[in-house]
């Protein structure tokens, strides 16, 4: 008996994530002083989930009286939380990491729901890392001294965190842990459009018994940042975000003895040069401008390639752009999901017709998108100048500009030809060659032949309008100490 | 090449999630690829023949399961392989040029070649000298293969570099490039002999160099990944890694083939289980 012979179409099938196993509420307090707490002025707004503009759960944002009360239960237990041993207070952050591990799969799911990125990343590397930096600092809890070259360490007192949309979970991660390891209390603020991992991170703290008014979580919108900076009463102000607010914040803590750090924005160079392995590039270049819709401050959205391979790449890059997979982020096989808020979509529509306006060559490629929900496809710009806009202002979505240069000596004059200071990549296979490109380059991190790889024990920060101070590994101990 | 890109990239592939519809589909492409083959020194024309009704009607009581691409032995067996198999549309491949080592003379790789065709072989899985490829002589690795391609005539040659014993992804793009422009047909990961086989890795850096000849000669040329593909999953994700760096126009049988044995029976079991929801004993399906 013979089978016939005919053509097997072969296709993904939907493959979304479940969402039964999510415990969510209908409705958060104000986590304060260990617990949810109705607000005393604020209004009650609901989070919408931007693939579907469907409304998730509702949560409370906090006027200025709930801010005092969050700062002044922060102030009380801080001698507490600061005179505890150090392998005290690591117990308590292992307990934290050991707990969203335990529950990685929901806190990936809400994070994919609320911010709209796709759940392969928010599993395999938002919510992992989130973890590893708790791991991490519970580890330096009870080393701090030799994390700032042996010298004598004391707490800063009560820290205000004010953390960005686009990594909701683990950049709270990245402000509590190094935090509380170093005896600070602190008061967080997370993005208005995603604030609901932070919620889970309050549960969190309860499940692990955390003393109350350790960690306070006080949802809000830009105001409510603006106003928290502005309180009596903190000590350090640790803020990542936009270089504007970033420079707001500077202002209004002029003359008051608060403490700051600053992550902010970044139009990132990855250059590329011809002895490059280009296949791989191509990977990094993808993974750096295409990885969380492009929301990522040290995305690679200045790509530097060098004229000789400039051709050849452009064409491996639109091909390989052509095989995203753009759509439902809870879909697994989703490599580029929506765009975080409408906000962000009409500034991303701003750059993208002012990048053809101003004359360079845009490629967008051709895809199903959703009907409701925010969406921006994979886009390209050729012919960019290093004058246009597309070339020196933050997009902030899955859009790459292209520029060429001749020679090493141009790629790192047109790399540090910038405000900005965050992060570049150097794809060479020449050993030297990377490391001569690397220390010549004005960004706190640089990645040679890879991108957007994240390690809570390296440090993190920026040049520039790109902030100051760093996150991660010893580094990220030493702005929430005081050193004597 | 970057070893830690490819491999990087490779892996990320097989995260892709492939279930229910895609699964079922995936598996029946995955059979109609398989070149079901028997390389033992134990091999007789009972077992060839048992191997051959296998591979013509994998599972007859799952009609909708193809038939597998080809049935792969050695050149003494091909003539009992062309004779079960003639008219069924199954292929007879036949290793040849003194498999798995190579370490012969040139005369002794022609005729062992002439001696599977002439026993009716439609198919060549030839070794390429690692021994001439290793020294650097490339222009000998180049001339066997044009050689015994002119002695296939009309039959396919499918081309093995032994990836395991090449040393590095360089070496392994190299070499295809190598099998590529002296005429090969297909180009394929190993013997089934050595240390390991078609890694995700060796795979994808093969594919990218089929990719890349093909733009600079319009030529398509064909995949076989065989060794250590022995699970569904493993035959899925080289399917993945085939749709995302050449796309669906290589998901034929004409231009990628899998090289197993016990595979079939894995992809089997598991269409089953898409269908009954349960897991079959392994002893319901028929080892050869």
């Amino acid at each position: 008996m013979t089978r016939a012979r005919t053509a097997i179409a072969w296709d993904y099938a939907p493959a979304p994530e479940s969402t039964d196993h999510v415990r969510l509420r209908d409705s958060y307090g104000l986590f304060i002083d260990g617990d949810f707490r109705d607000p005393r002025e604020g209004a009650r707004v609901p989070s919408i989930n931007p693939s579907t503009e469907e409304p998730i759960a509702e949560v409370a944002h906090a006027g200025p009286a709930d801010l005092r009360r969050a700062i002044d239960a922060a102030r009380a237990a801080q001698p507490r939380w600061a005179s505890l041993s150090g392998l005290e207070r690591g117990k308590y952050l292992f307990r934290i990491a050991r707990l969203i591990q335990e529950r990685a799969r929901e806190l990936a799911v809400v994070e994919s729901m609320d911010g709209g990125k796709p759940v392969r990343e928010s599993r395999d590397v938002d919510i992992p890392l989130a973890a590893a930096h708790f791991f991490h600092y519970a580890g330096w809890a009870d080393k701090l001294s030799y994390g700032v070259g042996g010298r004598e360490v004391a707490p800063l007192g009560v820290a205000a965190q004010i953390v960005p949309w686009n990594f909701p979970l683990l950049m709270a991660a990245w402000k509590l842990a190094p935090a509380l390891a170093c005896g600070n209390t602190a008061v967080l603020k997370p993005a208005e459009t995603t604030p609901l991992s932070a919620l889970l991170l309050a549960e969190i703290c309860q499940e692990a018994e955390l003393p109350a008014g350790v960690v306070q979580i006080v949802p809000g919108d830009g105001a409510t940042g603006a106003a928290l900076v502005r309180q009596e009463g903190i000590d350090k102000v640790a803020f990542t975000g936009s270089t504007s607010v970033g420079k707001d914040i500077q202002a209004a803590l002029a003359g008051r003895g608060v403490s700051l750090t600053l992550e902010l924005g970044g139009k990132s160079a990855n250059i590329v040069f011809e002895d490059a392995a280009l296949d791989q590039a191509v990977e990094g270049i993808v993974n750096g401008i295409f990885f969380n819709q492009g929301h990522v401050c040290c995305a690679g959205s200045r790509l530097l390639i060098q004229e000789s391979v400039a051709e050849t790449v452009v064409a491996r890059l639109w091909e390989r752009m052509g095989r995203l997979r753009v759509g439902d982020p809870l879909d697994k096989n989703t490599d580029v999901g929506a765009i975080n808020s409408r906000e962000q979509l009409e500034r991303i529509d701003e750059l993208v017709s002012a990048g053809e306006g101003e004359g360079a060559v845009r490629r967008t490629i051709a895809c199903d998108l959703p009907e409701r929900g925010y969406w921006f496809a994979p886009t390209l710009f050729t012919e960019v100048a290093p004058a246009h806009r597309i070339a020196v202002e933050e997009i902030f979505g899955p859009v790459v500009s292209v520029l060429t240069f001749r020679t090493q000596a141009e790629a790192i004059d047109k790399a540090n030809n910038s405000p900005y200071g965050l992060a570049a990549g150097v794809w060479t296979d020449k050993g030297a060659k990377a490391f001569e490109v690397a220390s010549a380059l004005q960004a706190g991190v640089v990645w040679q032949n890879t991108y957007n790889h994240f390690d809570p024990s390296a440090a993190f920060g920026g040049y520039k309008e790109s902030g100051f101070g760093r996150e991660g590994g010893p580094a990220g101990l030493r702005p929430y100490v005081r050193v004597s | 090449m970057d070893r830690v890109g490819i491999e990087e990239r490779a892996a990320v592939l097989g995260k892709r999630s492939i279930k229910t519809t895609a699964k079922q589909q995936g598996i029946r492409l995955a059979v109609s690829m398989l070149d079901l083959t028997t390389l033992e020194g134990a091999d007789t024309p009972g077992k060839i023949r048992h191997l051959c009704a296998k591979a013509v009607c994998p599972a007859p009581t799952m009609p909708e399961i193809p038939s597998c691409a080809a049935v792969c032995v050695y050149p003494s067996l091909a003539g009992v392989a062309h004779e079960a198999l003639e008219g069924t549309g199954v292929r007879t491949a036949s290793v040849a040029t003194a498999f798995p080592s190579g370490q012969a003379s040139l005369e002794v790789k022609l005729r062992d070649t002439e001696d599977a065709l002439a026993a009716g072989a439609d198919e060549i899985d030839m070794v390429i000298s690692r021994e001439a490829f290793l020294a650097g002589e490339d222009t000998r690795v180049m001339e066997e293969i044009v050689r015994v391609k002119d002695a296939c005539g009309d039959a396919h040659l499918k081309v093995i570099l032994e990836t395991a014993e090449l040393g590095s992804y360089e070496h392994v793009r190299h070499a295809s490039l190598l099998a590529m422009e002296a005429g090969a047909d297909f180009i394929k990961t190993s013997t089934g002999k050595a240390a390991s086989g078609a890694t995700p890795g060796v795979t994808l850096v093969m594919l990218e160099a089929i990719r890349d000849y093909m733009e600079r000669t319009g030529r398509p040329v064909g995949m076989k990944a065989a060794g250590g593909v022995s699970t569904s999953k493993a035959a899925l994700h080289r399917l993945v890694l085939v749709k995302e760096t050449l796309g669906d126009e290589w998901l034929s049988a004409e231009r990628f083939r899998i090289g197993a044995s016990s595979l079939l029976n894995d992809l089997l079991m598991q269409y089953q289980k898409t269908q009954s929801g349960r897991y079959a004993r392994p002893e319901e399906f028929s080892k050869e």
